[in-house]
């Protein structure tokens, strides 16, 4: 299984018009991605709305776990995405 | 529909919180309600309801993507992150599971989301705000599966009065904006989605009005944005003012002319603010700048403090929408009703009276140092009048220590909130030590009248026409006039016409409050002569108590401006 940490750089944290980024990416991977934050269990890193449940604000550091072919490659990207301010 | 009511229809008044301009009259047109899922619903065998939900989903998806394409920027952003919602795996995860454990398809549909509705409303904040996202997304999603009419806006072909629960921006995207006359929802405050986008297009509207889905249809409606108020079946007569008030209110939004009284007593209107987006709204030429930026809202929902580097890009981004114009910026207010994980003391045994605004820096005196370095460093680069005050000052030893460390750090204009009775008792010590003095009524009161400001039951108590906290207003806008130095009126009371006349008369110079509500203000204070106000802050302070304060005021309104404004 590949797992990879990111710091998230958009100023209004996962929230918006970032997560909604992330989440089409991470669907658009074909991969099961999961991301969680310290002390909560990983959820669907497809999921628009329990990625937005996570609360997730600028600066948190996330883990992001996913498995089958290209996963490496495929969290290498979701992890620059999210370290980009998607807000500008 | 027709546009004119049955004669026996009497007018009917109506009040909530008006957030756009102007007035209009028109007939109403209702929203559809949200779909109700029927109790046990009947379902056929689960593989096909599942099959079907997904599929109707996937179309709900489809719309919204295909409506954002359509849409200004921030809407797309928006409907696309409704379209997500609507084809999210973990709701159709949840759907799946209860319609195999044999519910109903649209009841299925209603309890998972239900789910996530409950988990964002207890998170608060931004994301119970999208809440109403994701309820329009179940309404369209039940609607199709109960095949009953989307709720949603009706085509429209000629300008009509609005009315709904709740507008979601989806349902905003389909409105036919210029056929829209008006609008008013039963929920909502004047930060919702609906108040944003009508004060954006300039469109009459008022939120938060109770009893508006009750009204016998069909129903014409006057709408007064500026007062606040819903007429129901308007009168002759009714219909006639609300079409004068129009047109006078057009005037005064289009007049760019510095706020003065009638006879040219200069007072500045200036805006309440929190973050860069509330800047962008409140630029506008007949406001004339900043009064209150609050700085907290930066430094909420996160694990550790913004950097200063990152602090001074926001002010730098709120400075550009007031080129040549003053912005007053609150260093941070933690504590008490906002606290914050990185600076305020747990377990404070009375929040209200610990350690909180300027007495964070107390225990973490990098905070401050880091704020007053970056607004400093933003105040440089931009062509803008920066003021900043230190909020929670109850001497002047306090309010002399943060001037020094304040011009240490190279900021030009200093000033002090004065909240704490202490502080008013002591306005002229204090204010020799400043610049300037900003009153917070809110907390002034609350620290006054010892009673809680978030309390419905001591409101009487909080009011702000209690003669004791106008009493403190006057001594420290006395200290002002003595020391011939700016003293502003920040707190909700600057934002209540009436109550902005007598802080005008107590010899106050600047009054700051949310956007919308400047038009009002400048509209009376135009309306009336320093010396009228002078009489009316005289009658306030003389009243017995604070519903007397404000009839005697309210008595000494000109008859014209009085009924301009619905008071």
């Amino acid at each position: 299984m590949a797992q990879r940490q990111a710091q998230i750089a958009s100023s209004s944290g996962l929230h918006a018009r970032p997560a909604q980024l992330f989440v089409q990416a991470a669907v658009e991977t074909g991969l099961p991605v999961t991301i969680a934050v310290a002390g909560k269990e990983p959820v669907d890193a497809r999921s628009i709305l329990s990625v937005m449940g996570l609360g997730i604000s600028q600066g948190t550091t996330v883990e992001l776990a996913a498995e089958g072919e290209g996963a490496e490659a495929a969290l290498d990207r979701l992890v620059e995405m999210l370290e980009t301010n998607l807000d500008e | 529909m027709s546009d004119d009511a049955p004669m026996t229809n009497t007018a009917q008044l109506l009040t909530g919180t008006g957030v756009g301009r102007g007035t209009a009259v028109a007939g109403a047109v209702f929203i559809s309600p949200s779909p109700i899922v029927p109790e046990n619903e009947e379902s056929g065998p689960p593989e096909v309801e599942i099959a079907r939900v997904k599929q109707i989903m996937a179309e709900v998806a489809n719309n919204l993507r295909s409506q954002a394409q359509a849409s200004s920027k921030t809407l797309a952003d928006v409907l696309h992150a409704a379209a997500a919602m609507a084809e999210d795996p973990a709701l159709m995860d949840q759907i799946t599971t209860s319609i195999e454990a044999g519910a109903g398809p649209a009841t299925a549909v209603d309890e998972a989301v239900n789910h996530f509705a409950k988990m964002f409303q207890e998170a608060g904040g931004y994301l119970a705000e999208r809440v109403t996202d994701l309820m329009s997304v179940r309404h369209r999603i039940i609607a199709k599966i109960l095949g009953v009419p989307e709720p949603g806006i009706p085509d429209l072909t000629e300008p009509k009065i609005i009315i709904a629960e709740d507008l979601s921006p989806a349902d905003t995207a389909a409105l036919n904006l210029n056929h829209v006359a008006g609008i008013v929802t039963e929920l909502g405050g004047p930060t919702s989605h609906t108040a944003i986008i009508a004060g954006q297009l300039g469109i009459p509207c008022i939120v938060g009005v109770k009893g508006i889905l009750d009204i016998a249809r069909p129903a014409t409606v006057g709408v007064n944005a500026v007062a606040g108020n819903a007429i129901i079946n308007p009168s002759a007569a009714q219909k006639e003012m609300l079409k004068k008030q129009g047109e006078k209110l057009a005037k005064l939004v289009q007049d760019a002319t510095p706020a003065a009284t009638q006879d040219g007593h200069r007072i500045d209107v200036l805006a309440n603010i929190g973050t860069v987006s509330d800047a962008e709204r409140a630029k506008d030429a007949s406001i004339g700048g900043v009064g209150l930026f609050r700085t907290e809202i930066l430094f909420l929902r996160r694990q550790s403090a913004p950097t200063k580097e990152e602090q001074a890009a926001t002010y730098g981004q709120v400075f550009d929408q007031f080129p040549g114009q003053k912005v007053v910026t609150r260093t941070l207010d933690a504590g008490a009703d906002k606290p914050l994980t990185f600076a305020t003391l747990a377990d404070e045994e009375n929040p209200a009276l610990g350690v909180r605004g300027f007495r964070t820096a107390r225990v973490h005196p990098n905070l401050l140092a880091d704020q007053l370095a970056a607004l400093a460093q933003a105040a440089n680069t931009k062509d803008v009048d920066s003021w900043v005050m230190a909020p929670m000052i109850a001497t002047a030893g306090e309010a002399r220590a943060f001037a020094d460390q304040a011009r240490a750090a190279g900021i030009q204009t200093v000033g002090v909130m004065i909240e704490i009775p202490a502080a008013a008792l002591r306005a002229e010590q204090i204010l020799g030590a400043v610049d300037f003095l900003s009153i917070g009524t809110n907390d002034l009161a609350q620290y006054t009248m010892a009673a809680d400001r978030l309390s419905a039951d001591l409101v009487d108590l909080t009011d702000k026409w209690q003669p004791a906290i106008l009493e403190l207003i006057a001594a420290t806008a006395a200290a002002g006039k003595k020391l011939n130095k700016p003293v502003g009126v920040c707190g909700e009371s600057a934002g209540d016409p009436l109550m902005a006349l007598v802080l005008t008369g107590l010899g106050i110079t600047s009054l700051s409050m949310a956007p919308p509500a400047t038009i009002a203000v400048r509209y009376l204070l135009n309306q009336h002569t320093l010396a009228q106000c002078q009489e009316m802050a005289h009658a306030a302070r003389t009243a017995a108590d604070a519903q007397k304060a404000r009839d005697a005021v309210l008595n000494l309104i000109d008859p014209e401006a009085r009924e301009t404004l619905g008071l």
